[in-house]
Formats: structure tokens, sequence, C-alpha cells
């Protein structure tokens, strides 16, 4: 008997050296965006009050596009009840500076609580299939709102605000919101960024095209799509505690609304669904679109609506996929490429 | 089964590496496997023939773990496996292709097998990648290695499911029908390979419907009919088998 592990297969002269991964492209991007994030780092020093706002706001939609691509661009589960871990993001920050954690740490803290209770539903949900998943997340997210409401700190609908914020003047506050929501993104997206990078994103894409298969070749379905959820989980229930700490007040049903995962459909549908520069492409676009014509009220909601229906019909592979299909251009690699010396290296 | 089972000269069950007993499913009312008992030695190369819907392709999915067994009990290298997940078997050195191939299909070739290299054959970085080389090395996809895998035809479809396999290390493959629709030249291509493999020590469950390419690779013959092996032994005595006739409607195998 062979021991498991052993090479059935003889090795050629080809070896992992001949597996690329970063392209010049992608070398000159993460090459700008270091220098650009500690530049946007030090905004307060030089940027207005408005823009400062409008960056934070900026920041959490790409953390909430970024997140639901994880989970359903590479992980095939789409979630229509991501609202609810936003929801309970912003309770958990609610009622953890109510027990006197200073409110920029309970952020951190409350998201991470959050994401511990996503690992814990995620056992029973994940049961779920398809379809049957995503209304069930959807559900659960409108029984978490109503649990939220008989909180008496919350007082129903009425709500409630994260008072503790008072501790700070209004231009540390805007700061200090501002610097958690861009440590936030820029983690959340490091970290999918190794994840996805390594075996877990082949793992998970893996089990979104073939679930059967990837069991069948070694994957273990359950704790990678365990760990996806889990860790967008985690990138909602941040969200949502920005959310509150740019916002202050907390009534439920602002947070736990079913827009909130509309939102991240569009933005992740619009950028290229399952691309990782697409999420925050598509996170910029919603936002400019917002800034543009988020007065139109009910038309606003129609076109982006109308919208999301013309990419998914029409450009299923969003924004993203159509630039870099077009110039073969990736700057956030995830993928390998083989140089086979026969063939050049733009074989696709 | 003592009527209907013939064992024609087969090995006897100890020092097996797999072993089924007394394994049947069921798929709600249909009884699509009945009471099989099977064992497989280390490196050896086993042939399974029978009419459609004979139950071949769930003797094999019950054996890695994608359906559990309505009742019975599996052994895998002196373990019960009857219990545990399709995953774990396969980093035991269990593996399959499909009938009906699976592609990761947004993923490259390479990609896909890397998948398999770094999950059924638990390596890391560069190891896993030395392993994915040679296994599309092996299966002759080398040259198609960047080219996404929904891009790909049946036949490279296929081989896409052979260099997966490969690509987890195993040492007992069951291949479902990897070589229909080949011609000649690619079906002994396809027996080189196998051979290849075989060599290194890997037990093979081969099932296939032309025999005469399955006889190159198979020292042992299985015929399955309505979900009972209705004989195993040696090819030539299979084949002559009066059940194994009368299952393929008097004309006998091929
Ligand atoms: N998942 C399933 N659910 C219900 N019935 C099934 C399922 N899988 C297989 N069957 C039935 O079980 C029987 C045996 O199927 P199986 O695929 O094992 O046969 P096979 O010998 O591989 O046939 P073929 O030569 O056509 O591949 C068939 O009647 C099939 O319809
Ligand atoms: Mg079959």
């Amino acid at each position: 008997m062979t021991p498991t592990g052993a090479s059935p297969i003889a090795v050629s002269a080809l070896d992992a050296r001949s597996i690329t991964r970063w392209t010049l492209a992608s070398r000159i991007a993460v090459a700008v965006a270091l220098p650009l994030v500690v530049a946007i780092a030090f905004g307060p020093a030089y940027l207005s009050a408005n823009v400062i706002d409008k960056l934070t706001t900026l920041f959490i939609y790409i953390l909430l596009a970024v997140t639901w691509n994880a989970l359903a661009g590479y992980g095939g589960l789409i979630s229509i009840g991501q609202q609810g871990f936003f929801g309970l993001g912003a309770y958990a920050t609610v009622r953890l500076a109510d027990a006197g954690l200073t409110p920029y740490p309970a952020l951190f803290v409350g998201a991470g609580l959050i994401a511990l209770f996503a690992y814990l539903i995620s056992f029973p949900m994940l049961r779920l299939r398809n379809g049957e998943l995503g209304i069930g997340l959807w559900v659960l997210a409108e029984l978490m709102h109503l649990i939220v409401n008989l909180d008496s700190l919350v007082q129903g609908e009425t709500g409630t605000s994260l008072i503790a914020l008072n501790a700070f003047s209004i231009e540390a506050r805007r700061a200090y919101t501002y610097w958690a929501a861009l440590g936030a993104v820029a983690g959340l997206i490091i970290l999918l960024f190794i994840l996805l990078r390594g075996p877990v994103g082949t793992a998970i894409q893996a089990i979104r095209d073939n679930e059967e298969a990837a069991a069948s070749v070694g994957v273990r379905v359950k704790s990678t799509r365990r760990l996806i959820f889990v860790v967008a989980s985690l990138g909602a229930a941040l969200a949502g505690a920005l959310w509150l700490a740019s916002a202050t007040t907390f009534q439920p049903k602002a947070y736990f609304g079913v827009q909130w995962t509309a939102y991240m459909i569009f933005m992740v549908l619009v950028g290229g669904l399952g691309t990782f520069e697409g999420a925050i492409v598509g996170a910029v676009i919603f936002f400019l679109i917002e800034a543009w014509f988020g007065a139109f009220g009910v038309w606003y909601l129609i076109g982006l609506g109308t919208t999301a229906l013309v990419f998914a019909l029409f450009v299923p592979k969003g924004l993203w996929g159509l630039i870099s299909s077009k110039f073969d251009l990736q700057l956030l690699p995830l993928g390998y490429r083989v140089a086979l010396p026969s063939l050049g290296r733009s074989n696709r | 089964m003592a009527d209907t089972l013939m064992e024609l000269g087969a090995r006897p069950a100890t020092g097996a590496l797999l072993q089924a007993a007394g394994l049947s499913k069921r798929f709600g009312g249909l009884q699509v496997l009945s009471d099989v008992e099977f064992s497989l030695r280390p490196g050896e190369a086993v042939g399974i023939v029978g009419p459609n819907g004979a139950g071949k392709t769930t003797f094999l999915s019950v054996l890695v773990g994608a359906h559990a067994p309505s009742t019975g009990s599996i052994r895998f290298a002196g373990e019960d496996i009857t219990a545990l997940p399709a995953p774990e078997r396969c980093r035991r050195g269990l593996v399959r292709t499909h009938q009906i191939p699976r592609p990761f299909s947004g993923m490259t070739i390479f990609e896909n097998v890397l998948t398999a290299a770094a999950n059924g054959g638990g390596l890391n970085g560069a190891a896993a990648g030395e392993r994915a080389l040679a296994a599309l090395e092996a299966s002759g996809m080398l040259s198609l290695s960047n080219r996404k895998a929904e891009t790909l035809g049946l036949l490279d479809r296929k081989r896409l499911e052979l260099a997966r396999a490969l690509a987890t290390g195993p040492s007992v493959l069951l291949l479902d029908e990897i070589g229909g629709g080949l011609t000649d030249a690619e079906a002994d291509e396809l027996v080189a390979i196998i051979r290849r493999v075989r060599s290194r020590g890997v037990a093979i469950i081969w099932i296939e419907h032309i025999v005469h390419v399955l006889l190159q690779v198979a020292e042992r013959l299985i015929c399955m009919d309505g979900g009972r092996i209705i004989a195993d032994g040696a090819p030539e005595a299979v084949m002559r088998h009066p059940a194994v006739i009368k299952a393929y409607l008097g004309g006998g195998v091929q």
C-alpha cells in the first residue's frame, strides 16, 4: 500500500517556480495602495469635516460589499439577512457602552461578540441550502429585530443613542469614528485577502462550484463554509457598530432593515460578483450614486433596483469583470497562473 | 446472496485494504444495492461491469462516503470508516472520479487540481503546487493549466476528474466510466496513464462498459446487476459466467 500522501505520480521538470501569482499590475497596485492608505489615515489633519464624514460612510459601504462578496461571490452563500448582524453589531455596542465600556473599544468588542453569535447560529443555519439559507437568514434577522425591540434600554422602535459618545468633542468623535472605520475596512480586506488567497480560497470556491466534488477531493465543506460565514458576519457587525458611531442614534428599524442587504447586493452585482476588486469598485459606485441621486427618494430606489437588474442580466461579471477581462488586469490577485514555457504566460 | 454470487477464484479477504460487508442502499422505495460483499487488496486492480442502473456508481458513492449506506459497514486500512465523512475518507487515500464530471467551473484547471492536492493530499504551499503540476502532467492536462474549467469539453472534463483524483495522493483510485467516448488512441493513452499510476502501488477500481479497455488494467472483474454482485473473479471466468451473460440479455459482454 502506498502510504497516504505519497505521490502516485512522477514529478517532472516543472516545479513550483512555474506558478506565479503576482503580476506587474498587481505589484504596482499594492505599491500605490499602501502609501494611499497612509495618506488617507492622516485625513483628519487636512480634510474638511464633511469629507471625513463622507469617507467614513464609504469605508462602511466597502466593508459591507467586500464581506458580502466573500460570502456570496466566493462562498456561494447568498444571504439576504446580513442586516441582522449589522443591527446586532450596533445593539451590542449600545449594550456594552451602557455597561460602562468606552465606546470605541465597544465597537470592536461588540462586533466580536456578534461574530461569536454567528459562529453558534451557523450550526443550524448552514444546514439550509441555497434559497432556504437566504430566506432563513432574513427570518433570523427579523427575529433578532423583534428581540432587540424587547430590551427596555432600546425602548422598542423609539430607540436610543450612544450617549457615551458625548464624552468626546465633536472633532475627536469624527476623527475616531473615521479611524475606526478605516481600521476595520483595511483589517477586513487584509484578512479576507489572506484567507481567500490561501487554501481557504480555493476550498470555498470549490464548494461554491460543486459541493459534492469538493468533498470528494478532501475539502472540509462545513468548517470552510462556517469560517467564511463568520468572517462575513463579523464584517456586517462591524459595519453596524460603525454606523452607530457615526449616526449616534440607534433605531432598530433603521439597522435591521433589509435595505442593507439590498445595498450589498447592488454593490457586489454592479462591481463584479466573485472578484475582490469588483466589490470595492461597486461600493464606490454606490456611494457616488447615493451622493448624487439620494435626494430623489423613491425614484432613487427604483433607479438602484433597475441598475442592479440590468447588471445581473447583461453584465453578469460586473464592471470589474469587464475591465479585468478586457485588459487582463488583476490588482489583488487571488488566483494562480502556471508559466508554461511552450505556451507563454497569457494563456487563459 | 449465496445463490447469485459466485466467487470465481476471488482472493481471501485477509490483508484487505478496503472491505465492504453487507452493504445495501435504498433511495426511498428503490433498492439500489443489496447485501454487497467486497474486498480489495493493496495495489489490486479491479474492473466493474454491469448493465445500466445496476448500481455501480452508487456502490462507488457509498464507498467514498458521498452516500451513507442503508445497512452494512466499510473498513479501510484497518479502520471502520462507515460513519466517516467523504472528505476524511479522501484524506485517508480513498478517492473517486465522477461519471458525470463535476468540475469547479469558476476556477482554472490548475486551481481545480491544486484544491485536491491541498485538501485531499494535505499538502501546503509549494508542495501542493508541485503535486498539482505532477498530476496535471500525468493526466496530459498541463498545457490547459490556465484555462477556466467551464471552457472544457466533455473529454477534458473527464481527464480533469482524473487529474484531481491523482493530486490527492490516493492509495485507492475509483474510476467511474472515465474512458467512455474515447478514440482507440485516446483509450490507449488512458490505459497507459492508469497503468503508470498502478505501478506506483495505487489500487484501482474501475467501472467501464468497454471491457477490452478495462481488461488491459484489471486483473479481476466484478459484474453487478440489480444492485448485487453477480460474479467476481478472474476476467475470463466472469465473462463466461451464465448470470453475466444473462444480465447482458444473452449477448454477453463485448
Ligand atoms: N440519488 C439518487 N436518488 C434516487 N435514485 C438514484 C440515485 N442515484 C441512483 N439512483 C438510481 O439507482 C439505480 C442505480 O444507479 P447507478 O447510477 O448506481 O447505476 P449504474 O450501474 O452506475 O448505471 P450506469 O451504467 O448507467 O452508470 C438507478 O435506478 C438510478 O436511477
Ligand atoms: Mg454509473
